[in-house]
């Protein structure tokens, strides 16, 4: 299935081992060795990108009894790996701006889990933006999510103990990672990472302490057990199922043509008769 | 509601003494509390959206009063700003019957620049210059203190003709001679201002001659220098871009024509900023497949981007040769097929399964147009007005259409030859 992605790359699959274009080769001998391997660090991977897969959402409480005029719902909006991987090995921090009626509507989450509580009682559009980590990228990438706090039928009973789910699934991909970031992340599980061509070595980068990494465990979240699992598998299989149908349909329309290529075919020879 | 009246309809009373209600809450919405209704209408007839000034304090000031006794009385004072004893009058509010005690409240105006003054012996020892006389500097050090320091006027009065920036280089070396020399030891006074960035006077009279320049720039002048300024950052602008076309050219090789190569490597000297642009612009003119290259191209180009994003950029690129009407009935189509329009979990595989999904409903539509046109043909005698050939996407569909053309062709022929054989 990869494969077919890769079409529309180019299919150069040569990696430029030796190091960007050469602009001032006079100060590439001055640099040191240090500096070379700051390059070969900062060097892209071309034809790799690396993906990490999102969720994004948020999850509604009726408040019930104690809901008053205002404040009718306690609602979380959160970004979260597909998985409930962490994301701070790519994220650096999450910026929710919320509608400007609330208080401080620019809300920074640095650390994970990057979700964010809060209390109201109306819908409006989150505008999410996720900041990576400077060897990730400097730009940073903006979602949209419209809260959502009643639930889709209207006469749907607003119960305390079930909450709104609205969760919607992406993926953020890195085009051309640089071989450091590549070589940080691809053994960490929220990353998707390619497997390299042979022959390829990446420089070695100091392993991270995998003790540090599970420090703020994400499944200890009492939200997890709202969360919606995404499987490809699905899709994929009624995917599968209608390009076979759009298949067979081509097929035939493609005998019809050539049975009526053929008619004209016979039409063509009586006047050649006479 | 005369009108009512004539017409013989009955008066709906509910909606009159609604107005009625609204209109008095409105009128003491609009009446505001403190200020004349032409002062709050200058406003704009809406209160301000924060209190300048707190209602409250407005009326404290008046309830002093009613605690002391005040009179007004003429009365002499002294101000210690004065060399001498001279005493003036003038009203003083007292309270109580006790004057107000304390200086002379603008005393503490008066304020005088610490000017150094130097001995006969520090001069000798330290200050003395040959372009400088004693006289002249006890001068020019008698005047700084009249004038405290405004060297503009000093140096309008000083006797003989120097530069303001002559002045204060005298002066400000001196009184730094002066410092260092008093000073027990060079560490006290390091701090000191005047010994930390000493008086620059060619600095001083370059600065000064530029600010000039500046000042009597005509307007043609600040033209001139902006474009220039301008041109300079497109410049800029455009190596950096050049540099990035570049690293995407590396990338983009085999899929785009020879032409479009040479169009990318041309302008990249030229002090052009959209360089980007001409290579996805040359993409339209390509087929469908150059279409899908120059895509991939831009997404990389963002380096950074969410694969529904990318999804939504590849989709678009296929449909770009296809109308508005086809890409409906595309849609339709995923629709019967209980496909949705946008994959519910985009990861890499469905984003791809998906898109080839949707060419091969282009292709299918296609086709079945061609097939139609061609049916429709081979009902019709005169067949060859029919057989103008629908735009073809593939190579293979224009052979097909080739051959039915001559085909009908061949048949108007044919019955021609026949009615001439009559």
């Amino acid at each position: 299935m990869p494969q077919n992605s890769s079409k529309n790359h180019s299919s150069n699959q040569q990696l430029d081992v030796t190091g960007p274009t050469p602009k001032s080769p006079r100060t590439k001998m001055v640099r040191s060795s240090d500096d070379n391997e700051k390059k070969n660090l900062v060097k892209k991977l071309k034809d790799i990108e690396i993906s990490v897969p999102i969720v994004y959402g948020n999850i509604a409480f009726w408040l019930g009894k104690k809901a008053s005029e205002y404040q009718s719902h306690k609602w979380t909006v959160y970004v979260r790996g597909a998985t409930n991987e962490d994301l701070s090995v790519v994220v650096k921090r999450v910026v929710f701006q919320l509608h400007s009626s609330f208080n401080n509507p620019m809300r920074v989450v640095e650390s994970p889990p990057f979700e964010l509580s809060e209390s109201g009682w109306g819908e409006f559009e989150i505008a999410i933006t996720l900041h990576f980590h400077s060897d990730v990228s400097e730009k940073p990438l903006h979602l949209y999510h419209h809260l959502k706090l009643y639930p889709e039928d209207d006469s749907g009973s607003l119960s305390v103990k079930k909450p709104v789910v609205v969760e919607s699934y992406d993926e953020v991909v890195f085009a051309e990672p640089s071989e450091g970031l590549f070589a940080r992340v691809q053994n960490h599980p929220a990353v998707i990472v390619p497997r390299l061509p042979a022959g390829f070595s990446l420089p070695p980068v100091p392993a991270e302490d995998a003790d540090k990494r599970k420090r703020i465990d994400p499944k200890d979240n009492p939200l997890t057990q709202w969360f919606t699992n995404f499987s490809e598998a699905d899709e994929l299989l009624k995917l599968a199922a209608a390009r076979q149908q759009v298949q067979a349909q081509i097929a035939r329309v493609r005998r019809q043509l050539s049975l009526i290529d053929g008619q004209h075919q016979q039409q063509l020879k009586p006047p050649s008769e006479l | 509601m005369d009108a009512k009246d004539i017409l013989g309809l009955p008066k709906i009373s509910l909606p009159v003494s609604q107005e009625k209600k609204s209109r008095p809450q409105k009128d003491s919405q609009r009446k505001p509390d403190g200020i004349s209704r032409e002062v709050y209408a200058l406003t704009g007839g809406v209160a301000p959206l924060m209190p300048s000034i707190d209602v409250n304090q407005l009326k404290k000031r008046q309830q002093q009063p009613e605690n002391e006794k005040i009179t007004w009385e003429w009365l002499s004072f002294t101000n210690s700003a004065r060399k001498d004893d001279l005493k003036l009058y003038h009203w003083v509010r007292v309270v109580n019957g006790t004057p107000p005690s304390g200086d002379y409240s603008f005393a503490k105006y008066n304020k005088y620049v610490d000017v150094i003054k130097y001995t006969d012996e520090e001069y000798e020892k330290h200050l003395t210059d040959p372009s400088w006389t004693k006289e002249e500097t006890d001068q020019l050090f008698d005047l700084c203190e009249r004038f405290d320091l405004r060297f503009v006027v000093i140096a309008d009065r000083f006797p003989s003709t120097r530069s303001v920036e002559e002045l204060k280089n005298r002066y400000y070396s001196v009184s730094r001679a002066i410092l260092i020399a008093r000073a027990p030891s060079p560490a006290d006074v390091s701090g000191h201002p005047l010994v930390k960035e000493p008086y620059n006077i060619s600095q001083e009279i370059d600065r000064k001659r530029a600010l000039s320049m500046v000042l009597s720039q005509t307007k043609q002048q600040e033209r001139k220098d902006a474009e220039i300024l301008s041109e300079a950052k497109k410049i800029m602008e455009s190596r950096m871009a050049a540099k990035a076309a570049q690293d995407a050219e590396l990338a983009v090789t085999s899929n785009t024509s020879p032409e479009g190569m040479e169009k990318t490597t041309a302008p990249v000297e030229t002090a052009s900023p959209s360089n980007i642009q001409a290579t996805s612009g040359v993409a339209p003119l390509m087929s469908m497949a150059d279409n899908a290259a120059a895509a991939a191209a831009s997404l990389r180009m963002l380096r950074v981007y969410l694969r529904t994003y990318a999804l939504d950029q590849m989709v678009q690129a296929a449909s770009s040769s296809a109308g508005l009407r086809t890409i409906k009935r595309v849609e339709q189509f995923l629709q019967e097929l209980k496909v949705n329009l946008k994959p519910k979990v985009p990861t890499k595989a469905v984003c791809a399964e998906h898109l080839e999904l949707r060419k091969e409903i282009l292709t299918l539509l296609n086709l079945q147009k061609l097939l139609q046109s061609k049916e429709e043909g081979s009902s019709h005698r005169e067949g060859s007005y029919t057989e103008t050939p629908d735009t073809p996407k593939r190579g293979i569909d224009q052979d097909r259409s080739f051959i039915p053309d001559s085909v009908s062709f061949g048949e108007r022929v044919g019955k021609r030859d026949q009615k001439r054989k009559w």
